[in-house]
């Protein structure tokens, strides 16, 4: 059994090429792969072929937080993310493999008025949509992390179905599942130019070689406006550099992932024991953030430090083992990129989820399969069409973006 | 005793495991990290990116020649929040916001282990 490789061999040609092998690519070829097999009798299974230009996992996917939560500031959000989250309960026993999915909560805290009325208003929304998020005092915020300073809460919110998982297992999971149903993974491989073909496209691969496919999913994240830019496509959403770090290892102590809501700082203790842990930094001015450079900085050290420290004292004495950074693929308006790209009927995006794509990615890959090969339709397919990036962006509607 | 052979010993990587890495195709030494955990604990690798580049290259899955380590992830050396936490950020362009809350990272040492 293979989990993907450089010498995988290609046809000719495709039903659905997916560029990008991270959760998305591969959890739609998962989904694609298991509904084809249970299609009508006389319905072709589709072949499809997945793309990597590195190894699996090297992108956003292989380097978030593995945080999933329902607590956000939108009905379809919270909606998506009970769904994502129900289907992560079967998906450790569906994939076979251990996805260390942990659900300690989420617990969000405030100090200022208007984080604490953010606060207020998503508790209420939650109540709407069915999530079980609970307003809590300053007091029960404390019973819930006990080394948190008092001083710092003014209130807080808790939903106990949040969780975290380790992002590594989970890609490798649907990697492995696709490969089982016949998916074809090759990694190491570029597509270094997408050619329109007839109604679908030709891939001239970095290795010399050339694919057909009747459509192309461009799930690349951070990198997806490279892929189609020589069709003369350009979408408005870009790459932004978030760093992350994790520490020592410690026995369990953490149930929930604290965020921090004024200073966009978060924390969790993953499975393996280690504080896993970021912070929103604003720009530097001058500075370019979108440049696809994933380094590290030791300002945000200094920065998560001072904030973590002062929030939660006992981490004082707590040491970082190693600091790393990924790439948001963020849109103008917060939503992702997700259905036909204007002009381009069979060039479907599959990106710009603004650094929550990793948590949506079981509820998100199992719909975009269903349109795909079904035409089944769903609020946030609508709402993430790309054809609204011909128009001046609308207002953000989700203002919980962390990290 | 145990028959089993420790390749990462803060993350109790075994040799059967990386065996099973390379079953599946998983070859280079960023790809085995991440599929067996390798060289991410307290040691960061120090210890068995050695022992894991002898095997592939023994294996004729590697070039002596051009095989790399995985990236070197700062800090160096394990550093704590408390000692980061007294520092003013470098570079900094934003001088006018309060990012450090003043403590005397001294104390920190003092604190017992968490």
């Amino acid at each position: 059994m293979s989990l993907g490789s450089p010498s995988t061999p290609l046809p000719e040609a495709v039903d659905i090429a997916i560029v990008g092998g991270g959760v998305m690519g591969l959890g739609l070829a998962y989904h694609l792969a298991k509904i084809g097999k249970t299609a009508k009798r006389g319905s072709e299974r589709p072949s499809i072929a997945v793309l990597e230009g590195s190894y699996l996992v090297s992108g956003a996917s292989g380097r978030n937080g593995g945080g999933l939560r329902m607590q956000w500031a939108d009905a379809g959000n919270v909606a998506l993310m009970m769904e994502s989250i129900d289907l992560c309960r079967g998906l450790a026993q569906e994939l076979g493999i251990n996805l260390w999915f942990r659900q300690g909560g989420y617990l969000f805290i405030a100090r200022s008025e208007a984080a604490s009325e953010r606060l207020y208003r998503n508790a209420e929304l939650h109540r709407d949509v069915g999530a079980p998020t609970r307003l809590l005092s300053p007091a029960e915020a404390l019973a819930v992390v006990p080394h948190l300073d008092p001083s710092m809460v003014q209130v807080a919110t808790f939903n106990p179905d949040d969780g975290v998982v380790f992002p590594w297992p989970f890609v490798w999971g649907y990697a492995a599942q696709a490969i089982r149903r016949g998916v074809l993974v090759r990694t190491h491989t570029r597509v270094d130019k997408l050619e329109l073909t007839g109604e679908g496209y030709t891939l001239r691969l970095s290795t010399g070689e050339r694919l057909r496919a009747a459509r192309v999913v461009n799930a690349t994240g951070a990198w997806s406006n490279e892929l189609h830019r020589e069709l003369g496509i350009s979408l408005p959403n870009r790459p932004h550099r978030h760093e992350i770090l994790s520490s020592e290892p410690l026995r369990p102590f953490l149930d929930p992932l604290v965020v921090d809501l004024d200073s966009g700082l978060y924390f969790s203790q993953s499975t393996r024991g280690e504080l896993v842990t970021g912070i929103s930094l604003p720009d530097l001015a001058g500075y370019d953030d979108e440049s696809l450079s994933m380094h590290s900085s030791l300002r945000f050290l200094s920065v998560l430090s001072a904030r973590l420290t002062a929030l939660m004292p006992i981490t004082r004495s707590l040491k970082i083992l190693r600091q790393w950074s990924g790439l948001y693929d963020v849109s103008p308006d917060g939503d992702a990129y997700v259905g036909s790209t204007p002009g381009h009927p069979n060039l479907v995006q599959l990106c710009g989820f603004t650094g929550h794509g990793f948590m949506m990615a079981p509820a998100v890959t199992g719909l975009v399969a269903r349109w795909l090969l079904c035409g089944e339709s769903h609020p946030m397919l609508s709402r993430w069409d790309p054809v609204r990036s011909q128009h001046p962006p609308g207002r953000r509607r989700e203002d919980m973006i962390i990290g | 005793m145990t028959d089993r052979v420790f390749l990462c010993r803060c993350e109790d990587v075994t040799l059967s495991e990386i065996d099973h890495a390379i079953d599946e195709d998983l070859t280079s030494v960023e790809e085995i990290k991440r599929y067996t955990g390798l060289g991410t604990g307290p040691c960061q690798g120090r210890e068995c990116i050695g022992p894991l580049a002898c095997l592939l290259v023994r294996r004729g899955l590697a070039d002596p020649s051009t095989i790399q380590p995985f990236t070197a992830r700062p800090p160096a050396e394990p550093v704590t929040f408390g000692a980061l936490a007294g520092t003013q950020p470098p570079f900094f362009a934003d001088s006018s916001a309060d990012w450090t809350v003043h403590r005397d990272p001294d104390t920190a040492a003092e604190e017992p282990d968490p």
